[in-house]
């Protein structure tokens, strides 16, 4: 290759290639940008020194300040345990009935236990505990299936209800009477009857109250109160989880649908199961 | 000295071993991570196989691009773990052929789904969103109901997937199509040996209707499953990560 050739005409620097006579100029960079290239690339060197970055076949270069992403998340974690520590300590030392009788710890407890129901009960529950139709109750009034005291509403949460995977989960299971062939059709309308006419709704019956005595109040009372140890439901408040029309409480009767509620305590502290009973309580229901 | 572009331009082997070496070094970058995977992939109790009713389900979660909206994977940040529990890790998804790590979330990170919510929850929820959860804006999937899960060839799945590694049995590729059956029936059927196999696999009628194996049936035994294989409680990171 010949030397450097400048063009005659802008005195520039050309790429030393000629077509037909015609040049290409060489035109430099601008310096600014060429110095901000060179900075990236010494940027990119020692930032590859001080973090993990290069691999080889058996390990990789760990950095000299020692950053792992879990390492940070432990710090993270720490930080926040650390945060917590004052309250979270009282909350767990205390019992719930302590945690309701002290205006400050039942403060803390509300306000963390709005945020984790929120993220973990409210799909089903709903945003504020108002429920769901098609079996998802309504936490909001006094109509509790399993107790609505404190201290059971927070064993519901640990255990849940009905599931696999906790052995002291709540389990209850009423008959299908219908589907099992216990009552004949006509037996379970007339049973529907005296449910309704047991919340004031529709005219009763001597032969539905004979079968109410006899199958269903050894669970629901012979009122038709309910039984929150059974989780068997109060039938006199008008307060339905799987409808209230007279075909929704034959087909209860016939084949019942039973719902489940997963068991909280593998995913939440018991610090956590504690504030979310004490929101939950606070609702407005609570007994 | 300096080397002049001209030497490439007239010499086609030279050319040729230029790109070469340039190719090579882009592919090394890609490819020298992976000889460190061992590593990588930690050691952890528990991690199985998917089901073949897991396996399904998980199709249909491809299927119907779930991964477009819902990610999982929970990084190792203090917010995530606090919203989803326990970051991922990596062994987790050692058998997701492709994994389903995704990278959006108009959806929540669904990787410890499993376990969180009741079947019926997860019924109603897919047959209309909205009817328990107001403010969602997840399509309706109700037709997943309504459809027969189609799992005549769900032993060449495992087949298939023993190609690239997942370590599937003889004996499960044989019983494939009965273990879809038993997992997805539960009750009364037999799921002694879907047990045995896949521990932690959920059993029962998933969609309400037990006359039939559907899609929803599918479905719902994957997200049930779903980051609940590792018992964290037995799990010491400081000891297994780099």
């Amino acid at each position: 290759m010949a030397g450097k050739e400048v063009d005659a005409l802008t005195g520039i620097e050309t790429t030393g290639h000629e077509w037909d006579g015609i040049q290409e100029l060489n035109t430099p960079l601008p310096k600014w940008w060429l110095y901000v290239f060179y900075v990236t690339i010494v940027w990119a060197i020692a930032y590859s020194i001080a973090f993990p970055s290069w691999p080889w076949l058996s390990g990789y270069w760990g950095g000299l300040v020692g950053y792992t992403t879990r390492g940070q998340f432990n710090e993270r974690m720490a930080d926040l345990e650390a945060s917590r520590a004052g309250w979270y300590d009282r909350l767990g030392a205390a019992s719930l009935q302590q945690i309701n009788d002290d205006p400050e710890l039942l403060q803390i407890a509300t306000v963390g236990g709005k945020v984790i129901f929120g993220n973990n009960c409210a799909p089903c529950h709903g945003t504020g505990g108002t429920g769901r139709p098609g079996g998802f109750p309504a936490l909001v009034d006094d109509d509790w299936l399993w107790g609505g005291s404190v201290d059971e509403i927070y064993k519901t949460i640990q255990h849940g209800i009905r599931n696999d995977t906790d052995t002291d989960a709540r389990i209850s299971q009423m008959p299908a009477f219908g589907a099992d062939a216990m009552l004949t059709s006509a037996q379970i309308a007339a049973v529907a009857d005296h449910v309704l006419a047991l919340s004031g709704q529709g005219a009763d019956n001597a032969e539905g109250a004979t079968l109410f005595a006899e199958n269903c109040a050894s669970c629901h009372g012979e009122l038709g109160k309910g039984e929150p140890s059974l989780g068997a439901p109060n039938l006199t408040d008008q307060i339905w989880l799987y409808g209230s029309t007279r075909q929704a409480i034959i087909n209860q009767i016939t084949k019942p649908k039973m719902g489940v509620m997963p068991s909280w305590a593998h995913r939440l502290s018991d610090v956590e199961i504690k504030q979310v009973a004490t929101y939950v309580h606070s609702l407005g229901g609570g007994q | 000295m300096r080397i002049s572009h001209a030497i490439f331009e007239k010499n086609v082997i030279v050319l040729i071993i230029g790109i070469l070496v340039t190719v090579s070094i882009g592919g090394l970058v890609q490819l020298v991570p992976l000889f460190t995977m061992e590593q990588t992939i930690e050691k952890v109790e528990g991690v199985r196989p998917y089901s073949p009713l897991e396996l399904m389900g998980r199709n249909i979660y491809i299927r119907e691009g779930c991964y477009l909206c819902h990610s999982q994977m929970i990084r190792p940040f203090r917010d995530e773990a606090e919203r989803f529990g326990h970051y991922s890790l990596a062994a987790e998804s050692m058998y997701d052929h492709p994994f389903q790590w995704g990278s959006k979330r108009t959806g929540p990170d669904l990787a410890r789904v499993g376990g969180k919510y009741s079947n019926e929850w997860h019924v109603a929820h897919l047959i209309d969103p909205r009817s328990v959860v107001p403010e969602s804006i997840m399509p309706p999937y109700a037709f997943l109901a309504h459809k027969d899960l189609p799992f005549d060839d769900i032993a060449d799945h495992l087949k298939a997937l023993r190609i690239t590694g997942v370590p599937y049995t003889d004996e499960e590729i044989a019983d494939a199509r009965k273990d879809v059956i038993a997992q997805a029936t539960g009750g009364d059927a037999d799921t002694s040996g879907v047990a045995q196999r896949y521990p932690k696999a959920v059993m029962g009628d998933f969609d309400g209707d037990p006359t039939r194996i559907t899609e929803m049936d599918a479905l719902v035994a994957y997200l049930q499953m779903l980051g609940t294989l590792v018992d964290f409680k037995d799990y010491r990171p400081a000891a297994d990560y780099r």
